[in-house]
């Protein structure tokens, strides 16, 4: 392996040979060598202006993107205390998996559907919504809550970048209801918002895959409980490794937990009344007359809100929908049902404070009268009746009478007073207003005339007329306190209006209050809410299904069986309880009545047990307290 | 020109460091600076020995190269689907890097022999096939960037020595005729998919064309005034690969911005410059070879592997003189200083 064998033969010497110099030939050519260095590092040189003069933002911002990730911290939403402090509604830690949008490959969907047995389809569809949005790329989609153990270990061993980088889990705090339902309507569910909330003004402020309040305390109260999502920033590395950088800490956001919040619920009370309706299909409401403050609200059947805790599985929320007995409907306030004989205190005082009776003013109850060329029955044959017996027999014939002497507005305007009518402004959403039939309102819905024949029905609180028990808890609690109503609410320091006080005499109120006492102590229809120490006072009611559309409504030739209602409050001398109930398909009042008893010895063997009277508003009017009642209870108490 | 070279090793060793800090090649920076060390040792040989001598022994060097190539596509450790390593696994050599010496040197002697300003075909021929064997066995190895830097030498060669026109163009259009070829026939298919993310880098981010997009990433973000060392997030979050050694220059502007590029960049062109002036105080013919031989080498390692960080050259992994870890490059490149220290200590001996 030599070069030019002949040539160095020749020329022994290789230092004379290789020393022939004479190198000006080529200085031209160095020169020109000089040139083109210099044209490579100024073409090397505008390439890193290109990049780092004329537009570094592009590529910080791409770097940032590479390397910053900003993972959401998702607020705790505040717990749903009792009025004593009790948790109802807790939270509980869970596992969400969230798909990153700046690592998705479409075509990593499929694997990961398989993997989570997820369906692919709907996470298609999913994803292509977030992007038809044109959501910020950094929001992720959260596409599974709630992780098995098995699910989490698959998410961990694929979530690498060389598999799928998308993949993310984030720590989540989920919402724990009271089993079986408990208060579930009133504190209501949570869920994540939908797409065509976020088209709606109410719910404009929101993201996607922010779990919002949708019903109940939970959506009225939301924006207390709910609290902010911060963020975390940390720097990833190409394989995915995170790694914290203390100037990323500045840029955190601490997640704003929700503030807990305080229910008015006595949680004893709400389990003895959900225990009370057992099976039944109904309403409860148990407040204190005193302030508004909800102590109870039951609505039966009930839905179990943990179902929303998590997505809801399409085929419960069906369920609930599909069940004719409407589980997700509130009964409490949203029940609109003829109030039957319970409308008759309301009645008695009306007559009381227009002067169209008084205490001695009484008909013959002969088990009905006719009206205006129409016979109208008595669910019995009382004979001579006044005041006191008509309210404590419940006689429809006396306050037939009644009502046709007052005439059908001066019946609403004292209905009105009351609360009936309208919204009670209890802080749910979705209230129902109830109706109370005048002239005006007949006009104003149907176009016609109120015929007085129809006033008769209203007299007994049928026809038109409807209550939310609500409504009713709130209208005979304000007439146990002497005319002063207040808006009835279920969170500790609502704001509420002030109480109204009604323009009332407190003799009426008393006579009134009295022949409620006859119900239930002097052999009256709701004997069943006697309790042994306790003067207890009430009003039973058993309504007619009246309305028309209701009665179409009926197949299969299924009787519609009447609601039995009862209302009571206790004690007599200074109410603290006013409790209502709805037995839907109960037939008499009586079956109602011992619901409310059930819940009224609860609360007072609860006094009991803790030693204490609860403290008593120093500011309410005590109206009834100054004379004693007419008739000394004592009598009647054993 | 020792300054200026240990200027470079030094900011090279820096971003070594910088760039493998708290990675698996912590120490990188450490060995470098042995390497550097070594490479002095190295030059102080290579300028005591006379080039003339060199000179005298290039059919030897020649035969050893070629041997050894053989060796090492026989025998040698695979690593990055090539082999191109001798040795054991802590200490090795890359024999491709020290072969560009000897075919410095065989350019330089074969032009000096040759003495005329015109070269003939024939002669050309001969030095193509000269320098094409080990250019071909670095290729199968294989190395192409390593490959291509031989060609360089070359051309210089001949450029200096003289060329007509004729050839020139003739040259021009088979080169141009064998591209096409070479590309289907020649690459690998993970050469062929540098070229197309080099002339589309978008079109398959996440694959062959993410080293330029995150290269080109890095050196945007660095801006003006760079991010600072060890702040750079491509270079210390690993998106940019190979950041010690072939991409060393991304991470350097990333945290080094456009300042530190243009104070590199302008180390490299003085220390280029010296070569060349050496080229031109050369006492003969065979010292003018040698240099501008060297220079151009070095030229060639600069434009390839800066361009490419900048995306304006094909990914190839030819390391960055005097910067990019690895022994094998720093000795050859300390060599090479030698040698040109041994042409300009030569230059008042006639």
């Amino acid at each position: 392996m030599t070069i030019h064998p002949d040539r160095e033969e020749q020329q022994l010497s290789p230092n004379r040979l290789l020393r022939d110099d004479d190198t000006k030939f080529a200085s031209g050519k160095i020169a020109f060598f000089q040139y083109v260095m210099v044209g490579i590092f100024l073409f090397l040189v505008t390439g890193f202006w290109d990049l780092q003069i004329r537009n570094p933002e592009v590529y910080q911002e791409r770097a940032e993107r590479n390397s910053i990730k900003s993972i959401p911290v998702l607020a705790p939403r505040g717990k749903i205390l009792d009025r004593d402090g009790r948790v109802i509604v807790d939270n509980h830690s869970s596992f969400s998996l969230f798909l990153s949008r700046e690592d998705l490959r479409m075509e990593h969907l499929k694997p990961i559907a398989e993997g989570l047995n997820l369906d692919y389809d709907a996470l298609v569809a999913r994803v292509r919504r977030f992007q038809t949005r044109g959501a910020p790329q950094y929001e992720p989609i959260m596409i599974k809550d709630e992780l098995t153990p098995g699910e989490l270990a698959f998410v961990e061993s694929h979530k690498d970048p060389d598999t799928f980088p998308e993949l993310e889990v984030i720590r989540v705090q989920r919402r724990l209801y009271p089993r079986d339902g408990l208060a579930a309507h009133a504190i209501g569910y949570v869920g994540e918002v939908s797409e065509s909330e976020l088209n709606t003004a109410e719910f404009a402020r929101f993201h996607q895959g922010d779990v919002i309040g949708k019903d109940g305390i939970e959506r009225q109260y939301n924006d207390t409980l709910m609290g902010v999502d911060g963020q975390r920033r940390v720097e990833v590395d190409s394989f995915g490794n995170q790694r914290r950088l203390p100037e990323d800490e500045d840029k955190d956001k601490e997640a704003i937990p929700g503030k807990n919040l305080q229910l008015t619920i006595d949680l004893d009370l709400q389990a003895v009344a959900e225990l009370a309706m057992e099976n039944r299909k109904g309403a409860v409401v148990a407040l204190d007359p005193r302030s508004g403050e909800i102590l109870a609200m039951v609505s039966r059947p009930a839905f179990d809100p943990n179902l929303f805790a998590s997505r809801i599985r399409s085929k419960d929320w069906k369920d609930l929908l599909d069940n004719p007995d409407h589980p997700l409907l509130n009964r409490a306030i949203q029940a609109q049902q003829a109030p039957g004989s319970t409308f008759k205190p309301i009645m008695a005082l009306a007559g009381l404070e227009t002067g169209v009776i008084d205490s001695s003013f009484s008909v013959h109850c002969g088990g009905g009268e006719t009206f205006y060329g129409r016979y109208f029955h008595c669910h019995a044959t009382h004979g001579q009746v006044e005041l006191h017996r008509g309210i404590a027999q419940s006689c429809d014939v006396f306050f037939y009478n009644v009502g046709n002497r007052l005439g059908i507005d001066r019946i609403a305007e004292y209905a009105e007073m009351a609360g009936l009518g309208h919204k009670t402004g209890v802080d749910l959403p979705h209230e129902a207003d109830g109706v109370v039939p005048s002239t005006k309102w007949k006009i104003r819905n149907f176009r016609e005339k109120w015929y007085a024949g129809e006033t008769i029905s209203v007299s007994i609180g049928q026809g038109a007329t409807t209550v939310t028990p609500i409504q009713l808890a709130a209208a005979i609690g304000g007439i146990s306190v002497g005319g002063m109503w207040f808006q009835p609410h279920l969170v500790r320091d609502a704001h509420i209006a002030p109480a109204r006080r009604g323009n009332v005499q407190p003799e009426n109120v008393q006579k009134v209050i009295y022949g409620m006492y006859g119900v239930v102590n002097e052999g009256g229809t709701g004997g069943r809410a006697r309790i042994p120490g306790i003067n207890v006072c009430g009003k039973t009611g058993s309504a007619q299904l009246a309305s028309n559309e209701l009665l179409k409504g009926t197949k299969l030739g299924e009787i519609m069986k009447d609601n039995a209602w009862f209302v009571g409050f206790a004690p007599m001398e200074a109410p603290e309880i006013v409790v209502a109930a709805l037995f839907e398909g109960g037939v008499h009042g009586q079956f109602a009545a011992p619901i409310v008893r059930d819940v009224l010895k609860a609360y007072f063997d609860k006094k009991v047990r803790l030693g204490e009277p609860r403290p008593q508003m120093a500011s309410l009017p005590r109206l009834l307290a100054a004379p004693a009642p007419p008739a000394a209870p004592a009598a009647v108490n054993p | 020109m020792l300054i200026l070279a240990f200027a470079i090793c030094a900011l090279g060793v820096l971003q070594i460091f910088s760039a493998t800090h708290d990675t698996a090649w912590a120490g990188a920076w450490w060995k470098q600076v042995i390497w550097v060390l070594a490479g002095f040792i190295a030059l102080w040989f290579a300028t005591l020995i006379d080039y003339h001598t060199l000179l005298a022994q290039v059919p030897l060097l020649y035969g050893l190269s070629v041997a050894t190539l053989i060796g090492t596509y026989a025998f040698g450790m695979t690593a990055f689907h090539s082999r191109r390593w001798i040795g054991t696994t802590s200490f090795h050599l890359q024999v491709s890097e020290f072969v560009k010496l000897v075919i410095v040197l065989l350019v330089a002697r074969y032009m000096t022999e040759l003495k005329t300003e015109q070269l003939e075909l024939p002669d050309l021929l001969k030095l193509v096939g000269l320098v094409g064997v080990p250019m071909a066995l670095v290729m199968i190895q294989p190395d192409l960037g390593t490959a291509l830097s031989y060609l360089p030498i070359l051309a210089a060669g001949v450029f200096v020595a003289g060329l007509r026109w004729q050839y020139a163009l003739a040259i021009l259009v088979i080169v141009a005729l064998v591209l096409p070829v070479s590309y289907f026939f020649v690459l690998k298919d993970f050469q062929k998919a540098r070229l197309v993310s080099f002339l589309d880098a978008n079109q398959d981010p996440k694959g062959s064309g993410y080293q330029v997009i995150q290269s080109k990433i890095a050196v945007g973000s660095g801006a003006l005034w760079g991010r600072g060392v060890t702040k750079g997030t491509q270079t210390q979050g690993r998106f940019l690969p190979v950041p010690h050694k072939d991409f060393i220059f991304s991470a350097f502007a990333e945290e080094h911005g456009f300042v530190g590029v243009i104070v590199v960049l302008g180390l490299y062109f003085l220390l280029l410059m010296q070569i060349v002036q050496n080229a031109q105080t050369a006492p003969d013919r065979a010292g003018m070879y040698i240099c501008m031989g060297i220079a151009t080498v070095l030229l060639f390692h600069i434009l390839v592997n800066v361009g490419m960080v900048v995306g304006r050259m094909p990914v190839t992994g030819i390391p960055l003189p005097l910067m990019s870890y690895g022994g094998s490059n720093i000795l050859a490149e300390f060599l090479m200083l030698g040698l040109v220290n041994n042409v300009r200590l030569r230059r008042f001996v006639n």
